[in-house]
């Protein structure tokens, strides 16, 4: 498909921005963040979003989703960046996208509808490093009876400590395979990590857990698709998150006076807003060529999630940087919205690989170097 | 005057994509391919053609007969009359066999569009055709010694004489200026008006006592731009592309051909690849013991991926009319950088070997700059960005 919005698509995006901006403004999240409310999320806003389709768009048809692909995922993604939308919007693309392709026919009749309508919170647990590596994988999983219990521990776990259950990985048979684990069950322990961005995160420890297979064999692909498909709906966020930021520092340097003059009419800051712009313009360009390549099933969809979360993360960061020392002192106090955007893109750059974790991987996979 | 032979296109894109791959494998000849890409080694037409072999000659009159040395220009002009979509898998094609581009020329690549957009029914049967089929060599004349970013005070004189315009002035950096046949210039008509009014676009013929071209030796050694003096050089009113005083435009729109397709050929590279240039230089083995030089390869390739991205989508959204119209800006601004620093990168690749002042890395590396200050110096994209897409203030 061309890379451009069709109508469906530019449809999606006016009336998620509607409906974000209205229900889900930076103020919302700043007072959710400051009541310190454990669930960092609303609950409400939650099933808003699912009410309109909002929540896991990329479920197949089949599955009871609607099937509009990682492409739809990644526009609401890109629209929540703009807000800070603190609702288990990832989480529940990222675990619908393993449930659905590692998943028999049971699991999916079971969760898939569940979480499209928000009646579920199913989080990825998927990490157990410090900095994001899938190849790493120790958690262990092993025949109980009828079922599976699983031994390890996972962190950065997306959405993961108001979820009701979990998709792990683990090594059952000597092969990456996938696992639900109900919340309460026997042996999980589940720890809530306050990170900077006051999203809902959690570290899981396992021990013996209980835990329900998701289908049979290798998972390796489903894991490897699910990444590409969460590299690719982040750097959309980011995206949101560094355009909204950029835009409040150009409106900023419009208003601001020093000198007697607006500060936007100095050259030196000018000429840096306009690099900002050209970099956010081609950006624009790969992130959704990464979301088209897996809706396609592009040969290149990984590199080009690896491509788009690597140019996201460095480019957000960027701008992050400009929109603090273009504010100036305002721009790092508490009471402004700047630092909100500053702290998500830190996280949001982290999850499932930095920049230089995707300029690793092209460079080793898809280049040879 | 050879006769065109011109067959409809087919409508559905994978006929036509068949039947483009049948003829270009039987049409073009084992001299036009896999040749490297340098604008030296190009074809550039002319009333006296120089053809680099005897199979260019071929593939060129072959070429011209489809119509196809502008696939997408109308048929009546020369043109291959293909729609965008066609046009593209024309070019896909021809890569893949590594067909060289049969003419170069910047009437192709940059004052036909402007003559489609603003020439009369007459100017566009005379010169589109030459372009066309080859037949004039033009230069771009636009800048001046005194007038570079600040291109709107130009002080090149059109006299209006009715019938004709009799020029004296002075350019610079005119591409190809003393091998082309005829220069596009902006020379000031009405002196007495505003700086961006007055200013008209004239189509000059070189070969008059009044015009003569110097060549100019850059860095790289190649003589790409002339200077070029004007002392009562005639030109016939018909010569006037728009109208009188609005030839600045005629420039802008002209200048966002200039921009992209600096942009997006510079940006996306050509040839081998940074990575490819690397492996082949250095071994995996070489590279792992340079993690600084190895990092810098995969952030190039990363960018260069970006940049052809981005020209895909600056198509696709020009086919969808939902072209920004600062795309051009961004494209020159960050494509010519981009390809600057690649080139640069690629010396460090080579090594002391790369440092032969006659080598293809050496030449690649030194003709990259001038990019970054040609069609509108990146500063210049800079300030448009500020001023028109973000719409920040300007001091007064």
């Amino acid at each position: 498909m061309a890379l451009v919005l069709s109508q469906d698509e530019a449809m999606l995006v006016d009336s998620t921005r509607g409906l974000l901006s209205r229900e889900a403004p930076v103020t919302a999240f700043r007072a959710l963040r400051d009541s310190g409310a454990e669930l960092a999320y609303e609950p409400a806003l939650l099933a808003k979003l699912a009410e309109n389709g909002l929540v896991a768009p990329n479920v197949p048809e089949a599955d009871g989703g609607l099937g509009l692909g990682a492409a739809a995922a990644g526009l609401v993604l890109q629209q929540a960046g703009h807000v800070l939308a603190a609702a288990p919007l990832l989480s529940a693309a990222i675990s619908a996208a393993l449930i659905a392709r590692a998943g028999d026919e049971g699991h999916r009749a079971d969760l898939l509808g569940p979480i499209v309508a928000g009646e579920r919170v199913v989080a990825p647990a998927l990490e157990e490093g410090v900095r994001h590596d899938p190849r790493r994988l120790e958690t262990k999983a092993a025949k109980s009876g009828e079922g599976w219990s699983l031994t390890g521990a996972k962190t950065a776990v997306i959405d993961g400590f108001a979820a009701d259950a979990y998709v792990v990985s683990a090594v059952a048979d000597g092969v990456p395979a996938l696992f639900l684990v109900e919340k309460g069950a026997g042996g999980l322990n589940v720890e809530r990590f306050v990170a900077v961005d006051s999203r809902n995160y959690a570290k899981l420890t396992f021990a013996a857990t209980p835990a329900t297979r998701l289908g049979q064999g290798d998972a390796s692909a489903a894991i490897a698709a699910a990444l590409d498909l969460g590299r690719a709906l982040l750097a959309a966020e980011l995206l949101g998150a560094a355009d909204e930021a950029f835009a409040r520092t150009v409106s900023y340097l419009k208003e601001r006076r020093q000198f007697d003059r607006e500060i936007g009419t100095f050259q030196a800051l000018q000429h840096r807003a306009a690099r900002l712009y050209s970099r956010l313009d081609v950006a624009r360009g790969v992130v959704l060529k990464a979301l088209r390549a897996i809706d396609e099933g592009d040969a290149d969809a990984t590199w080009l999630a690896s491509l788009a979360k690597g140019t996201m993360t460095r480019l957000a960061r960027d701008v992050m940087m400009e929109a603090m020392q273009m504010h100036g002192g305002i721009g790092m106090t508490d009471d402004f919205d700047v630092g909100l955007f500053v702290k998500r893109a830190q996280s949001a750059g982290e999850l499932l690989g930095d920049d230089h974790f995707h300029t690793e991987r092209l460079a080793a996979g898809k280049w040879g170097l | 005057m050879a006769t065109l032979a011109q067959e409809a296109a087919p409508a559905d894109l994978e006929a036509f994509r068949a039947e483009t791959r049948a003829w270009l494998a039987e049409n073009c000849p084992p001299g036009a391919r896999n040749l490297p890409q340098q604008m030296d080694a190009s074809f550039w037409g002319g009333r006296n053609p120089v053809y680099p072999s005897e199979d260019r000659k071929l593939w060129f009159e072959r070429m011209v007969a489809r119509g196809w040395t502008a696939p997408t220009w109308p048929k009546e002009y020369g043109g291959g009359g293909l729609d965008a979509a066609q046009g593209r898998i024309l070019k896909q094609e021809m890569a893949r066999i590594g067909a060289v581009e049969p003419l170069q020329s910047l009437g192709l690549m940059m004052l036909g569009w402007a003559i489609l957009k603003f020439g009369t029914e007459e100017q566009k049967l005379e010169h589109l055709t030459n372009i066309t089929q080859g037949k004039i060599r033009w230069a771009q004349g636009y800048s001046e010694p005194g007038a570079g970013s600040d291109l709107a005070s130009l002080t090149t004189r059109g006299e209006d004489r009715g019938d004709h315009f009799v020029v004296n002035g002075q350019k610079i950096w005119t591409t190809y200026g003393h091998k082309a046949d005829m220069v596009f210039t902006l020379v000031r008509t009405e002196p007495d008006a505003p700086k961006h009014q007055g200013i008209s676009f004239l189509l000059i013929d070189m070969d008059q006592p009044g015009v003569n071209a110097k060549p100019i030796r850059m860095i790289s050694g190649n003589e790409h731009f002339a200077q070029t003096f004007f002392d009562d050089a005639i030109v016939p009113r018909a010569n006037l592309l728009g109208e009188q005083g609005k030839g600045w435009d005629v420039a802008k729109y002209l200048l966002t051909f200039e921009r992209s397709s600096m942009g997006q050929s510079l940006g996306g590279g050509q040839g081998k690849t940074i990575a490819d240039i690397a492996l082949e230089n250095m071994g995996r083995e070489g590279l792992s013991r340079e993690p600084g030089l190895r990092r810098e390869v995969a952030e190039t390739m990363m960018e260069t991926w970006a940049m052809n991205i981005a020209g895909e989508r600056m198509f696709d959204a020009g086919k969808a009319g939902s072209l920004s119209p600062f795309s051009p800006n961004v494209m020159k601004l960050l494509g010519t950088e981009l390809a600057a620093r690649r080139t640069r990168l690629a010396m460090s690749l080579g090594g002391f070997d790369d440092l032969a002042r006659d080598g293809q890395a050496t030449y690649d590396w030194l003709q990259a700059p001038p990019n970054c200050v040609a069609g509108g110096s990146n500063e210049v994209q800079l300030n448009v960005l500020s001023k028109r897409a973000l719409e920040l203030p300007e001091y007064k």
